[in-house]
């Protein structure tokens, strides 16, 4: 069976899912959300380049690149952010940042 | 001219802002905080110089048509500029160890360039640029307090909500690439003649919801509250008013720039979005005791007015749309600056009661309070009331004369809160422990000045009205 362009795209859709869930489900740690916001990005990549082939087109090629630097800087922000909120609070449960309400 | 050099002049206010904003970067690594002041006023008035450059520079497009600056970017731009250089100046009023970091001005620099980027934006990929330069620098700007539980929770929120939004805004730019064709503007317009596939309508979707957590539009608003409340206020002022300017800016151009020809496919997302975030916003308000968190329902409200104008579709209603994103932007500044100024001996107060007898001691304050709050009611002739009356008009003669009165309403609920801040601080009792602190020279020039444009907007309205018209024009 050859692997066409929907194949990609049912990937690419079922690892958002995977990533949009481990956010939304997820009860116990900020890390976990930090790997499914990566999925969410890897499954952007996976659509952009099946597209790229399927097109004849660099474009989504040169796109997927530029997602992966930025992710890079935005993990490394995400990262520190969270160490600040670690030494504050003691630990990161997703239960405990609820410090504000309303 | 060389095509290299048109291209660099058309991103003229970038470029400054870029390796200025290295310049100060490297001042500050060099000198510390105790330059906080200079630096922070050098940021400033780098923004001002920007706004200035952002009308000079050449329109046209550049770099193989990524970018471009038109008379929609111009107007963006100025204030954009003007309302984060604002924003900057009013860090000057922290009181020395707690919060001065030269990083701050810095990173307010950065996170202007970023928007300003989005708001010339001609290529989803620059689209995606300057959303992640402006984003970054804000989720740094909300944590910068390291010491305090509150500002890296905001922090924290912003970011893991930011990323989140990011995301599905990318995996919809991915799907609009795929079945449009193209990155750029004018290719995803000539992908999508004619009648739009199934994939294409998915990945507007998508875009649409991330850019609605962008401009905190219900119900993706979720981040709004926490992130005003436990930010420091001049970074609360920034992303109430630049950040709100750009991202919306963007959502303009995007709906009317290559998804043009399917608005009737985008259309009914805006309108749901207008309606959840005008009610929301008017409602939730209504029980916050928090002035920050209460300011983060009123943007949400405002946002939902602002897209009444974009429903409408019309080059009236992003006519409108503009006049009002600049009302706001005038009016917020001028809230914040009176936040800034609510302190007991040294010590930030953020209660709505803490207002209580303001005029009995503080009668300038007060009044500027006054004004400023009748205007985001929109209570005519202050500045407030053009935007709405803009917006809702074009959405009238688009034919949406419910979405017009579901918005007359909601801003009927929304003056009931904004009154009690007046009630409390003309008519409720001075409590014992006395009045505020001195405010200080910026903080009363900032609330000052923002009372005074919007008791005045009148004699400039035709003028600022023709300019948005001008702007609006863009998308004809």
């Amino acid at each position: 069976m050859a692997i066409t362009l929907e194949h990609y795209l049912v990937v690419a859709a079922l690892l958002l899912t995977i990533g949009l869930f481990g956010i939304l489900l997820n009860r116990r740690n900020v890390i976990i959300i930090l790997m499914s916001v990566e999925l969410i990005l890897l499954s952007v990549n996976v659509n952009l380049i099946a597209f790229s082939t399927e097109l004849g087109d660099l474009t989504g090629q040169i796109f997927a690149l530029l997602i992966l630097t930025v992710a890079a800087a935005e993990a490394a922000i995400g990262l520190a952010i969270l160490v600040v909120f670690f030494r504050n609070r003691g630990n990161i449960e997703i239960e405990d940042i609820n410090s504000m309400k309303g | 001219m060389s095509a290299f050099s048109a291209d660099l002049a058309v991103i003229l206010p970038e470029l400054v802002l870029a390796v200025m904003g290295m310049v100060l970067l490297l001042w500050g690594a060099f000198r510390g905080n105790r330059d906080f002041g200079v630096i922070t006023v050098a940021a400033a008035l780098l923004m001002f110089a920007a706004a200035a450059l952002a009308i000079v520079a050449p329109t046209g497009n550049g770099f193989n048509s990524l970018f471009v600056n038109d008379a929609f970017a111009r107007f963006s731009k100025v204030v954009i500029f003007a309302g984060s250089g604002v924003a900057t100046l009013m860090a000057l009023t922290f009181s020395a160890d707690t919060f001065r970091r030269f990083e701050m001005p810095v990173l307010m620099v950065y996170a202007a360039t970023g928007l300003s980027v989005m708001v010339s934006s001609q290529d989803l990929m620059t689209v995606y640029l300057g959303i992640e330069l402006s984003s970054l620098s804000a989720y740094v700007l909300a944590a910068l307090r390291r010491d305090n539980l509150r500002a890296s929770e905001a922090g924290l929120k912003y970011f893991v909500l930011g990323a989140l939004s990011s995301g599905i805004l990318l995996y919809g730019m991915s799907l609009v690439y795929g079945y449009a064709g193209g990155t750029g503007f004018e290719a995803v317009a000539a992908g999508i003649a004619g009648e739009p596939s199934f994939g294409l309508i998915i990945g507007l979707v998508f875009l649409m919801a991330g850019l609605a957590f962008k401009i905190s539009a219900a119900p993706f608003h979720m981040w709004t509250p926490d992130v005003y409340q436990g930010a420091p206020t001049p970074v609360t002022a920034f992303l109430a008013t630049a950040s709100k300017m750009g991202a919306f800016a963007l959502v303009i151009r995007v709906m009317l720039e290559p998804f043009a020809d399917i608005a009737d496919s985008w259309r009914q997302i805006v309108i749901l979005l207008a309606v959840v975030s005008m009610v929301w916003g008017s409602l939730a308000a209504i029980w916050q005791s928090n002035i920050k968190r209460l300011m983060a329902y009123s943007s949400i409200g405002h946002m939902g007015f602002a897209l009444v104008g974009v429903a409408a579709g019309s080059e009236a209603g992003v006519a409108g749309c503009l006049v009002y994103l600049a009302t706001y932007v005038i009016m917020n500044l001028g809230a914040f600056a009176l936040i800034l100024s609510m302190k007991r001996s040294g010590e930030p107060v953020e209660a709505i009661s803490d207002l209580a007898g303001l005029s009995q001691e503080r009668l300038p304050m007060a009044l500027a309070l006054l004004v400023i709050f009748f205007s985001m009611a929109g209570i005519p002739p202050l500045a407030g009331f053009f935007g709405k009356f803009l917006v809702f008009t074009a959405a009238v003669e688009a034919g949406f004369w419910w979405l017009a009165v579901i918005g007359l309403l909601t801003s009927v609920i929304s003056a009931f809160y904004y009154i009690r801040i007046i009630k409390v601080s003309f008519f409720d009792d001075l409590p014992e422990e006395g009045t505020f602190d001195d405010a200080g020279f910026t903080l009363r020039a900032v609330y000052g000045l923002s009372a005074l444009s919007v008791l005045l907007f009148i004699v400039v309205v035709s003028f600022v009205v023709g300019w948005a018209n001008t702007a609006a024009g863009v998308f004809a």
